[in-house]
């Protein structure tokens, strides 16, 4: 086929449903836009920029919304009572406000020719995403982060960023992969750089931003390696394309096909890990986040993270089918994300009981916690790499990495909330008493009632971080900690894994609880006074704290498993 | 059977709906609000104790295995479920929680700063306590197993004593380190079970004993008794509990000793045995001999204190010893019969009403050191002597509860341990008489402390003006845990009568399992056996 005929038959059939179905994309562009016209002609000074990036964000979120629905199920199943009769109105009146329909959305499958990928999965993390955003966005209205001044840029940096990360949900093709990636990357660099006035800020930016070019000059070289090696960049031709390439011969590191095809995914894995903040590639982590904005460390923290979790998860699967070499190189890279993930937790943990900084600590800990999400793609790796009928018997390996594919989603889901709120807490602190150490914490609990009750929401969010029940933290932490277990009973590397991954919940307890104690026990320092916070700061923890309890004890956690495991089998059947 | 659902489920989470009510409603701390915190709190752990006393009421000690059980789905996806019920093992412990609860509510009036907290934290500290008796599923267990950790660090770590933030990170740690064994273990049993929390019929399967294989049950067991044994405390795990109980306060002290060990007991009982009678009868002269060490090593350890509160600690641990031996006094003969079932029923059953003795008398000691603590801000045991002449009432109460744990005939201590070393002598002669000769240092710690304290002529420490009779407050929990161990010591029968029929039962089940798991051929069974259960329907 030419390039006119692909692009003939790509306008003639497929340029209505991509759109409809990049319509959360576009929204986000047309604020961008928005924003910087209304810079110009001076709106901005009687509507603030921060009402127009929420305003564009929402009308994003609710556009995935609507895609959600109709992905859901065919026939909108609602109740037949007024709620249902009221929801079905509103998401056709959305529908139609936003020009969605049916057999655009609806239908699962490739778009923009095969460039990127339309299902469940994708817009599921959009969602999740742009609930951060929403979020993130009414953060710093309260902490009032960027001023009358700055808000544009700020606010276009963020939706940019958004922007890359919803596409990286989707990726099909290596190249699109490279493109969201720093899609998203370029408007953090600048984000993190963002107090202008700081000489830290600026130091991290510098610092973020060598990294990145540096891990993107890597992962574009192994981009074209495989790209080269296979003839294609397409994520679902890569699995046979191997096997052709392969030829019949036995896998064995002596063969150059497979050398170049480790050497190229691991490149690959070189770019992704340092978006992941995965060790041995988180060393701008913590820089980056002390020198950043809270508000900003903890979006980056959870947004690129969740969108190149989509990303890889794509990825990953690209390297799995039938036939014997293919599971070889599968099982070779689960376990090398295991041990990756091992390690990772291990020095995060390790390194963050000596941080005196809120922002480094939560940072270690992001390490720590991406330690412990790699292991469910390992796992799913591992499963992937199982011939039926091997060593796990009746249970289908195909299934169990459904299950650790839910694992990872629910461990996002509740990450967004329990992250968020930890750095939340750090920039309301830091706005009371100007500093960011944990001293700074000293007697918290002594402030007003608003006060405790953002110590309570901290609390709630440190003790889900360790995973203690009945916290999200721990449930999800369960699932992990189940699908490693029974993978181990393919590799047992993997129990070594679960034995580290178990000893760092212990270590992981000393570093937070430090924060706890700072907090609630030792009392405040003689020329301190106690804190009062507002009120709407403590309406906003309790809002993000609260869903951190509701999904590891209430009847909700059932609806989130159960869709997080319709979503993950859409990414395998 | 709804009407069961809400009983058990009010009984659990009354505490829990007062503490919300608790933080919204009280937000200032002037004397008034502080008053009416503390009654509030005491009269909803009197409540919670009608409860309990409602289940008691509806609960058949004629039947052997699990009654009121009432069931809720929670996370069908995962099979998890909120499954609670009550049979012979956790209705005691039960009555136990509820009243100690009280009676430490009670005690709470010597908690004087951040008033409103305390209280939060102790309610939920109840809820969790109830939950663990009551869970039938592993899951659910677990959880409200680990819910009490954060309630239990900051009441010791807020309110303790000067070593407080140490003695809490470590307790938190301890127990924190033990829960994640207690996962793995739940991990094996959960994927080896096909996918099942359900403890009474994990229990059923290995009753049958072809589903958890030789090799699976001993590692689960030894991970499950680590977990338990740490909450128990035995030996090697046990360096926690002495700076825990020093440093809480008073009321805190008494639920560490009086409910939150029996936890550790609890747990093995109702999972780490019945889920594996063969990885229990390989470890039963271990754990016989674990128990015997800690009677003697706690027993010294107690009389080289000087800390009226660290002896009383470490007789704790003396304590429990008994509890850990007259569980696993389980005999078997070459061909894997038992030998004296009788015997290992009078164990357990030693065992358990060990632990509600212990219950009793040690929360009893905590309380009668709490209270002359309260008045002369030292716990120095030379510095005492002579509060006899002071104090009279409370000499006496003091001593008949510190008697009670000395174990004299006549009071609860006597009966557990008479029941546990007799079965014992079954089991291992030579274990019997360590176990026994247990009991004369007992005696001398016991009769040592009594003699530096409350008797010599006169007090000759600091604060003398302060050592006032106790109140009426003090005297009606101090009466309580006295007339408690009277009555149990003299009718022992009211609480025997409620487990016999589940500890036979239980001892029977184990038998079977054990001998179900031995006679399975080794090759067919292994660690990386499949599960013959189906996997989770594909949703």
């Amino acid at each position: 086929m030419t390039v006119t005929q692909l692009l003939d038959r790509f306008i003639s059939v497929d340029l209505l449903r991509s759109l409809e179905i990049f319509c959360p994309e576009l929204i986000l562009s047309a604020t961008v836009v928005l924003l910087l016209l209304c810079r110009m002609i001076g709106v901005d000074r009687r509507i603030p920029a921060c009402w127009i990036a929420l305003a564009g964000s929402l009308a994003a979120f609710l556009g995935v919304v609507v895609q959600l629905r109709f992905m859901q199920s065919p026939g909108l199943e609602l109740p037949s009572d007024f709620f249902g009769w009221a929801i079905g109105g509103a998401v056709r009146g959305l529908a139609a406000l936003f020009h969605l329909t049916e057999e655009g959305v609806g239908t699962p499958g490739p778009y923009f020719t095969g460039l990127m990928m339309h299902d469940a999965l994708a817009v599921m993390f959009r969602l999740g995403l742009l609930l951060l955003l929403v979020l993130t966005l009414s953060l710093t209205v309260l902490t009032g982060l960027p001023d009358q001044e700055d808000g544009a840029d700020f606010y276009t940096l963020l939706l940019g960023a958004v922007v890359g990360m919803l596409m990286a949900t989707g990726v099909n093709h290596l190249l699109m992969l490279f493109l969201s990636i720093e899609m998203m990357s370029v408007p953090s660099y600048a984000m993190v750089g963002y107090l202008k006035g700081r000489r830290q800020s600026s130091e991290a930016a510098l610092k973020f931003v060598v990294y990145g070019a540096g891990s993107a000059g890597v992962m574009l070289y192994g981009l074209s390696l495989l790209a080269g090696l296979f003839g294609t960049a397409n994520f679902h031709e890569f699995a046979a394309r191997f096997t052709v390439a392969m030829a019949g011969e036995p896998f064995s590191l002596t063969s150059g096909v497979v050398i170049l095809t480790l050497l190229g995914v691991a490149m690959l894995f070189v770019g992704i890990a340092f978006k992941l903040s995965l060790v041995p590639f988180h060393f701008w982590c913590p820089d980056a986040f002390e020198g950043a904005s809270a508000e900003v460390a903890g979006f980056l923290s959870i947004a690129s993270k969740a969108a190149v979790f989509g990303a890889l998860l794509r990825f990953a699967t690209a390297f799995t089918g039938d036939g014997e070499s293919i599971r070889q190189l599968t099982s070779y890279l689960g376990v090398g994300l295991a041990v990756v993930g091992a390690a990772s937790m291990t020095l995060g943990n390790l390194a963050a009981y000596t941080q005196s900084n809120l922002k480094r600590m939560l940072a270690y800990s992001t390490i720590a916690h991406a330690g412990y999400m790699v292991l469910a793609v390992a796992a799913m790796m591992v499963f992937r790499s199982a011939a039926p009928g091997g060593l796990l018997g009746s249970r289908d390996p195909l299934q169990e990495s459904v299950l650790a594919v839910e694992g990872l989603i629910y461990y996002l889901a509740v990450y967004l909330f329990m992250n968020l709120m930890a750095f939340a807490a750090v920039a309301f602190i830091r706005n009371e008493t100007y500093r960011e150490d944990i001293d700074a914490c000293r007697g918290l609990i002594t402030g007003n009632f608003w006060t405790q009750l953002v110590c309570v929401a901290l609390l709630l969010s440190f003790a889900s971080l360790i995973g203690i029940p009945p916290l999200g933290g721990f449930f999800a932490k369960f699932l992990i900690f189940r699908s490693i277990f029974v993978a181990g009973y393919l590799h047992p590397v993997l129990w070594g894994v679960l034995a580290i991954a178990g000893l760092n919940t212990v270590i992981s307890l000393f570093y937070y609880f430090r924060v706890m104690r700072a907090v609630f026990i030792l009392p405040r320092a003689e020329n301190q006074r106690p804190l009062e916070m507002p009120g709407v700061v403590a309406a906003y923890s309790v809002i993000i704290a609260l869903p951190i309890f509701l999904l590891g004890a209430s009847p909700l956690q059932a609806r989130l498993s159960e869709t997080a495991r319709a979503i993950s089998a859409s990414l395998f059947y | 059977m709804n009407n069961d659902l809400a009983l058990l489920s009010w009984t659990i989470f009354l505490p829990t709906a007062a503490a919300a009510v608790l933080g919204v409603g009280f937000r200032d701390e002037n004397p008034n609000s502080i008053r009416a915190m503390r009654w509030f709190t005491a009269g909803v752990t009197f409540v919670t104790m009608i409860l309990s006393f409602l289940i008691y009421q509806r609960f058949d000690p004629a039947q052997a295995g699990m009654q009121l059980v009432s069931v809720k789905s929670w996370i069908p996806s995962w099979n998890v479920e909120y499954r609670l019920g009550v049979d012979g093992i956790s209705m005691p412990l039960i009555l136990l929680t509820t009243v100690i609860t009280f009676l430490s509510a009670l005690a709470s009036w010597s908690i004087t700063r951040q008033v409103r907290g305390y209280m939060i934290l102790f309610l939920l500290l109840e809820t969790g306590m109830l939950g663990v008796f009551m869970a039938l599923d592993f899951f659910l267990f677990y959880v409200f197993w680990e819910v009490m950790l954060l309630p239990m660090y900051f009441l010791i770590g807020i309110w303790g004593g000067p070593r407080r933030e140490y003695a809490a990170i470590k307790f938190f740690l301890y127990t924190l380190a033990g829960g994640v064994l207690m996962l793995i273990a739940m991990l094996m049993f959960y994927f080896n079970s096909g996918n099942n929390f359900n403890l009474v019929e994990l229990a059923e399967m290995a009753r049958a004993g072809t589903v958890f294989s030789r090799e699976m049950q001993i590692i689960a067991f030894v991970l499950l008794f680590i977990g338990f044994a740490i909450k128990l405390p035995s030996f090697p795990f046990h360096t926690w509990l002495p700076d825990a109980h020093v440093e809480a306060p008073t009321p805190i002290s008494m639920i560490l000793a009086g409910v939150l060990l029996k936890m550790g007991g609890y747990g093995i009982l109702r999972i780490a045995m019945p889920l594996c009678p063969y990885g229990t009868q390989v470890a039963a002269y271990a754990l016989v001999a674990i128990g015997a060490f800690s009677i003697i090593y706690g027993a010294f350890a107690a009389l080289a204190q000087t800390d009226f509160k660290r002896l009383v600690a470490y007789s704790s641990v003396s304590h429990m010893g008994y509890v850990l031996i007259g569980m696993a006094v389980w005999k078997i003969g070459e061909g894997g019969e038992l030998i004296g079932r009788d015997y290992w029923n009078m164990g357990i059953n030693g065992a358990m009403f060990q632990m509600l003795a212990h219950g009793v008398s040690s929360a009893g000691m905590f309380f009668m050191v709490g209270v002359v603590y309260d008045r002369v801000h030292h716990r120095d045991l030379n510095q005492f002597g002579g509060l006899m002449q002071k104090m009279p009432l409370y000499s006496g109460f003091a001593i008949v509860l510190f008697f009670a744990g000395l174990g004299l005939p006549g009071l609860c201590g006597f009966i557990g341990e008479v029941f546990v070393v007799l079965s014992s002598w079954n089991y291992s002669p030579l274990l019997a008489i360590i176990a026994a000769s247990g009991v004369i240092l007992t005696a001398a710690y016991i009769l040592w402390t009594i003699q530096r304290v409350y008797l010599g002529p006169e007090y000759r420490g600091p604060h003398p003006e302060a050592l006032s009779e106790m109140n009426e407050r003090e005297f009606s929990v101090a009466f309580t845990l006295s007339a408690l161990a009277v009555v149990l010591g003299i009718v022992p029968n009211t609480m025997f009568r409620l487990m016999e029929n589940t500890t036979d039962q239980l001892t029977r089940t184990m038998q079977q399992g054990y001998e179900a798991t031995r006679e399975e051929p080794a090759v067919e069974l292994s660690l990386t056996q499949e599960s013959p259960f189906p996997a989770l329907p594909n949703r």
